[in-house]
């Protein structure tokens, strides 16, 4: 037997002394176990490494959202390699695999702006439901951590009680929260925040922005007023633009980094709610066809359930297997 | 290259045209095309499988190959299986039940519960003339309960209060009880959004649901979820006795794939839509119309209903004489922008005409109109009326009043102009019918040619 998957019956235990890699793997499990029971299952029954096999590989895929484009390019590959009678058995087939995939996180990242701006300003942008609110209490907690100051900005001023949970948030993290009415301009809550940043020489200024449908274009328009009106304090502002999408989404994913990344030169994504069974799949298409670095992923909902994205990390814990 | 599943079935069936039946060999790449558009469109891959099965057998079936044009036979098939997965006809709410009629709110984080709720209570006052209250469990995320009071406030809904500190199901039933009391005819449940596989969380909802014995439990799923759709749809209704499902965010441009796994899974009917971010912007699902929008056929039903409910009819019929006659001005030409905003915008109407999504728009989008409306406030009625007696000084006058450059209110009269001119030849008998001679060539297959 060459795999052999445990049945983890100590899932629900999480130790307090639980490494980064295996809380990603805990919050992936779902994915994984979707894509690799089925994938394992499937290598193991093999007598033959075929072309029907490949074609079941593909479906596994496809029903992990990789996408159409991405996973023709990898049954491509595989397809060559099994020409070149590279592929002798399962787990030859499973190496290839895990190496496609990593490759396709492995386009050209583009170099954050590395800024030693003071204070850096990050925009969080996204469609409604994303998870933005509440990735921002996630990352102010993220980055407290790492011993930066941090004020955040309620910029979303359209939906009903989004400034009140965003204050929530600030509450539980300590940190002060800038806002204005509901219905204010997001623009000038945003430019209040970074004059008080720049003020109170807060290390990072995180601001909130309504959800919107990248296909509204007047709420785009709304988004660029923002970004033009903050390079009134501070020419390089916003330092960083955060796209938050939501794993569960399907190819839609890959419209919406085009439309805001075009909107406001997006220049990071930040994918959650991957604690679900959604299978993630879409970050493959999405780094290729975007070359926008994703930065974090969100694994849960606890506070700390934010976490740097590693593209290595992220393709072993999918396709990870517990050899017994 | 993403594509839309309609313009990409649209070109699929292009390939087709020319050939005299469809056959084994020649409606092979096509359905292969079907089969990525449909996957493009996170169809889930089980129902893609199937719908592809069925499209093929009736693709070979004696009585197309009678039919004239291969592709539209085709395009016909696939629309007509598309219709039947989605569940052919419209599943209104059932609320015959002794009053107070419990409807829960289920679903993901993130899906748009509570702003559907909102939406789903002011439907059900303006239409049937519902006593509604809404009340929230969500005790869970910072700020639910508040964002539900605000948009209760907003629609005049009664609102039964709730504290963070209490217990979902105690709320439940204070909340069911209150509206017993006051005599309310619907009570609204908004829960808190549950990941499908958090157990504790899907027990609580087992509890509530047992305890308020609602007699609409909504499945409330966003459209643009991916192949996840269906082990959300499975795992929720296969522990909540589900009734119904509310598509929203279909006002993005990905509106295909989750409904006709949904629908196709679970078999329980999706009974509306949200189509945007206002508290009037829900829709009830036609499962028809929406096979065809998919089409790219348009929902030309949708917005002939629409415009009967929204538009003023007198002022519409005011507007065509003038138009006929030649007397169209600038009030009338802001009447127009302004009915046209009320269905949705020119992006609106555009996404439910048939092929509109392939024809060129030239620049012009809904920002530009709300320019030219800002621009036809700031002038004076004389102006309005007899447009060519704005010249410098009043133009300099009418772009600073509207916040408008001078360029701009120039191209406004320009493209007035224009269609002062294009209403002239209209209205001339006999032209009409030439234009659509000359159009027919740039409009996509599909469209009733005639």
């Amino acid at each position: 037997m060459i795999f052999n998957f445990k049945k983890k019956a100590e899932e629900k235990a999480p130790s307090e002394k639980q490494g980064l890699f295996s809380r990603i793997k805990q919050g992936l499990s779902k994915t994984r176990h979707q894509l690799t029971d089925n994938l394992a299952s499937l290598l193991l029954g093999a007598k033959v490494i075929d072309e029907n096999l490949l074609e079941e590989i593909e479906t596994q895929l496809l029903m992990a959202d990789v996408g159409v484009e991405a996973t023709q390019e990898i049954i491509k590959d595989l397809t060559g390699r099994l020409k070149r009678h590279e592929l002798t058995d399962g787990e030859a087939v499973f190496a290839a695999l895990s190496e496609d995939l990593v490759k396709l996180l492995a386009v050209p990242q583009v170099a954050l702006h590395e800024t030693t701006a003071k204070p850096k300003l990050i925009l969080m942008v996204g469609i409604n439901g994303a998870g933005k609110t509440t990735t921002i209490g996630k990352l102010a907690k993220h980055l407290q951590e790492q011993g930066k100051t941090v004020l955040l900005a309620a910029g979303d001023t359209f939906r009903a009680a989004a400034i009140e949970q965003l204050q929530v948030w600030g509450e539980r993290n300590g940190v002060p929260v800038i806002a204005q009415k509901h219905g204010a301009d997001c623009a000038a809550v945003v430019f209040d925040a970074l004059q008080a940043g720049i003020a109170r020489g807060v290390d990072v200024v995180i601001a909130d922005t309504a959800g919107r449908l990248h296909t509204q274009s007047h709420l785009m328009e709304e988004l660029k007023k923002v970004t033009r009106v903050v390079k009134k304090l501070d020419p390089d502002a916003p330092h960083e633009v955060v796209l938050v999408l939501d794993a569960t989404i399907g190819q839609n994913a890959l419209q919406q980094a085009k439309e805001f990344k075009q909107a406001v030169d997006v220049n990071s994504l930040i994918l959650t709610k991957l604690d679900g069974t959604a299978k993630g799949g879409v970050v493959f298409a999405l780094v290729k066809q975007q070359g926008i670095p994703i930065r974090y992923i969100g694994v849960g909902e606890k506070i700390d359930d934010l976490k740097p994205f590693d593209a290595d990390m992220f393709v072993q814990a999918l396709l990870q297997h517990d050899k017994g | 290259m993403f594509k839309q599943l309609s313009e990409r079935l649209n070109q699929t069936v292009k390939k087709l045209s020319g050939q005299a039946a469809l056959s084994e060999d020649n409606i092979k790449d096509s359905l292969r095309e079907v089969r990525m558009a449909l996957l493009e469109a996170d169809v889930a891959l089980p129902v893609v499988k199937e719908f592809i099965e069925h499209v093929r057998e009736q693709a070979l079936g004696e009585a197309v190959q009678k039919s004239l044009s291969p592709g539209q036979a085709l395009i016909k098939i696939v629309n007509d299986e598309l219709t039947q997965m989605m569940g052919e006809h419209n599943d209104a709410l059932n609320l015959s039940c002794q009053p107070p009629a419990v409807i829960l709110m289920l679903g993901l984080q993130g899906s748009g519960k509570t702003t559907t709720t909102a939406k789903l209570a002011r439907k059900l006052m303006h239409e049937q003339n519902k006593k509604v209250m809404l009340a929230s469990l969500d005790v869970y995320r910072p700020a639910a309960i508040e964002q539900l009071k605000t948009l209760s406030g907003q629609i005049d809904a009664q609102w039964f209060p709730s504290e963070g500190s209490e217990k979902p199901l105690a709320i439940a039933k204070a909340a069911i009880d209150a509206a017993k009391r006051q005599g309310q005819d619907v009570v609204i449940l908004d829960t808190a959004g549950r990941l499908h596989v958090d157990d504790e969380m899907m027990h609580e909802l087992q509890a509530v649901h047992n305890a308020a014995e609602p007699i609409e439990s909504l499945l409330v799923v966003d459209s643009m979820t991916g192949q996840d759709a269906v082990n959300v749809a499975k795992s929720f209704s296969e522990l909540i006795p589900v009734t119904g499902i509310i598509l929203t965010k279909t006002d993005g441009d990905s509106r295909g794939g989750a409904a006709l796994s949904i629908r196709k899974v679970t078999s329980k009917p999706i009974k509306f839509m949200g189509i945007g971010e206002k508290v009037d912007a829900l829709e009830a699902f036609h499962p028809d119309r929406v096979a065809s929008r998919i089409l790219g056929m348009g929902d030309v039903l949708t917005l002939i209903e629409d415009a009967e409910s929204k538009l003023d009819k007198t002022k519409a019929e005011k507007a065509a004489k003038k138009m006929q006659k030649g007397k169209f001005d600038l009030s009338d030409f802001r009447d127009q922008i302004q009915q046209m905003n009320k269905l949705g915008g020119l992006q609106g109407i555009m996404s439910k005409l048939p092929g509109a999504g392939q024809m060129p728009m030239g620049g012009m989008d809904d920002t530009m109109f709300t320019k030219y409306e800002a621009i036809i406030n700031s002038m004076t009625p004389q102006e309005r009326r007899y447009p060519d007696i704005i010249k410098g000084s009043r133009k300099r006058r009418i772009a600073a009043g509207s916040g408008n450059e001078v360029p701009e209110v120039n191209r406004l009269l320009k493209q007035f102009t224009q269609m002062q001119k294009m209403m002239k030849k209209f209205s001339k008998k006999g032209n009409m019918q030439k234009m659509m001679r000359q159009m027919q060539g740039q409009l996509p297959p599909g469209f009733p040619q005639g």
